[in-house]
């Protein structure tokens, strides 16, 4: 007894109303949602054997997927030198380029959805520019499309990828670099050889990371998506709040929440130093 | 010019670009929403303030006191039990923390669509759907991940040595923690506060599936009217926005432990 007793310490209690509060309004009412998959309208698994064999949730899942993963290679592709720049530069430079991707990081989701919207639509901003420029005769569609999708989540998705890669970044020791440079490979040769293999990690991590948060991206489809890039968040928000059927769209949940859990997962056994880029 | 400088300036193109790419579709928001034009054309004919004048309507102006009577409460609740949370996982040995703290930071992992139809599944048997307090819930729930882990790496900076001296000169727990241990992580307890603030009034998702015709916060507001007409009143409502997102930034880098500029 007296061994429990000091067991539980008194500050341990300050914890108690947290725990309880997201175990009782959160945990119950996502583990009760999630239930209904194979709860409603009866016992058994034909919710998801509706989804495996209905062509148009197939067509919605692997939209998620493909929409994500082209978003992911983008990000990358911009993300990687930004990060290099930033983790590169030191004192104030730095602080300004951390400052400029962290300001549209905090700006409400909506709100840059909807800059893109102003922008991309056909009498839009870049239209009527390229337009007066006569770079162009006739409007671009750039909206309700995948190539206006693309180009907002990208720039939405960026700062996932740049925090936790420059934080690897910062760490590779220079020396590495100085030693091959030394030994006489050619600079391409260090960044190659040397210096991306060192800030795999941080890819990993930066990737995976953009990769699982776009597979939940609900507004900006939404908002800038045609009709034909459904993703399995507006499939979800269909069911529930338009049609009201449950059965469905938890089992939707299910599958992708196993698929965000094991991308989770694959990055836990890739890097230990995930948790500072998934807490923003 | 040598291999290294291409790629050199190359590198510094890109970033540029990505820096514009960042920063000018809301600069044009804001640019616009001082239009003195019907449309949200740009440039805008001339300078006025009328859109913003349009927001002085109740549809805007309700939805707006909504989101405020939610996001105060809401950060203070989060901050507070954030503070608990963090306190019971500091002491080492404490039997099941990383379940302890996963179930805490689950808010954040877990897909908001997913979130926001759990809540909207289990709130109307409750009667929390479509009220303030509905809404004050699902945000301290999802705010409570921030506070956690702002505070936490500012508990890993307190220097225990201090409070143990307090604690054997005589002091008691609580008057070591008021006058030592919280001192110390205050701005840490400032940030959590502030980041809650922006999580909050920021939050659209799940307060869609949360609120109703009695408490509709603003970013619900927003998205329905973006789905019909877009005026410039929209281009308005988002700078006011992210000036506040801004606000909050700039407060937090002065008060808090400017966590969010120093990564």
């Amino acid at each position: 007894m007296a061994a429990v007793v000091r067991l539980v310490r008194r500050s341990d209690w300050l914890g108690v109303p947290a725990v309880l509060l997201v175990l009782g309004m959160f945990a119950w009412p996502v583990v009760s949602f999630l239930a209904k998959s194979v709860t409603d309208p009866h016992v058994g698994l034909q919710n998801f054997v509706s989804v495996a064999t209905d062509s148009v949730y197939a067509k919605v899942l692997l939209n998620t997927v493909v929409i994500s993963a082209t978003t992911t290679i983008f990000t990358l592709l911009l993300g990687y030198p930004v990060a290099y720049t930033i983790a590169r530069a030191s004192g104030r430079r730095r602080r300004l380029m951390i400052f400029v991707v962290l300001i549209p990081f905090w700006t409400s989701l909506l709100v840059r959805t909807f800059s893109w919207m102003i922008l991309l639509q056909p009498h839009g901003v870049i239209n009527s520019l390229l337009l007066a420029s006569g770079l162009i005769e006739h409007p671009l569609e750039l909206i309700f499309n995948r190539t206006g999708l693309f180009i907002a989540m990208v720039q939405m998705q960026l700062p996932f990828l740049i925090f936790p890669l420059f934080n690897v970044l910062s760490k590779i020791d220079d020396a590495y670099m100085r030693a091959s440079a030394n030994l006489g490979a050619s600079p391409f040769t260090t960044f190659w050889r040397v210096y991306f293999p060192l800030s795999m990690p941080g890819i990993v991590a930066g990737s995976m990371l953009v990769f699982v948060t776009s597979l939940g991206y609900f507004v900006t489809p939404a908002l800038l998506g045609g009709l034909r890039d459904m993703m399995v968040a507006q499939l979800i928000d269909e069911q529930v709040a338009d049609i009201g059927t449950w059965g469905v769209p938890a089992a939707l949940s299910v599958i992708l929440l196993c698929g965000t859990a094991m991308i989770f997962l694959i990055i836990k056994r890739a890097t230990g130093a995930t948790r500072k880029g998934a807490r923003r | 010019m040598k291999p290294g400088c291409i790629w050199r300036t190359l590198r510094g193109a890109v970033c540029l670009l990505v820096a514009l790419y960042m920063l000018v579709p809301i600069a044009i928001v804001v640019v616009i929403s001082f239009s003195s034009g019907q449309f949200l054309s740009f440039p805008p004919p001339g300078f006025s303030l009328q859109w913003y004048r349009a927001l002085n309507d109740p549809a805007w102006t309700s939805s707006l006191a909504t989101s405020v009577e939610v996001m105060i409460p809401a950060a203070l609740l989060s901050t507070c039990l954030g503070l608990g949370a963090a306190l019971m996982l500091r002491r080492e040995g404490l039997p099941g923390a990383p379940l302890i703290r996963g179930i805490l930071l689950s808010p954040l992992v877990i897909p908001v669509i997913i979130t926001g139809a759990a809540f909207y599944s289990v709130f109307r048997p409750l009667g929390l759907h479509g009220t303030v307090l509905g809404l004050i819930v699902a945000h301290t729930v999802l705010c409570i991940p921030y506070a956690l882990t702002t505070i936490t790496s500012s508990l890993a900076m307190v220097d225990w040595r201090i409070a143990q001296a307090s604690a054997s000169l005589g002091a008691r727990p609580f008057t070591t923690f008021r006058r030592v241990t919280f001192p110390s992580i205050s701005s840490g307890v400032i940030s959590s506060f502030l980041f809650s603030l922006v999580v909050s009034f920021d939050e659209v998702v799940v307060s869609m599936f949360v609120s109703g015709p009695d408490a509709r916060p603003v970013t619900v507001q927003m998205w329905s009217n973006i789905r019909g007409d877009v005026d410039p009143t929209i281009a308005a409502l988002a700078s006011v926005l992210f000036v506040f997102a801004l606000l909050i930034l700039l407060l937090e880098a002065i008060f808090g432990r400017g966590e969010a500029t120093e990564q």
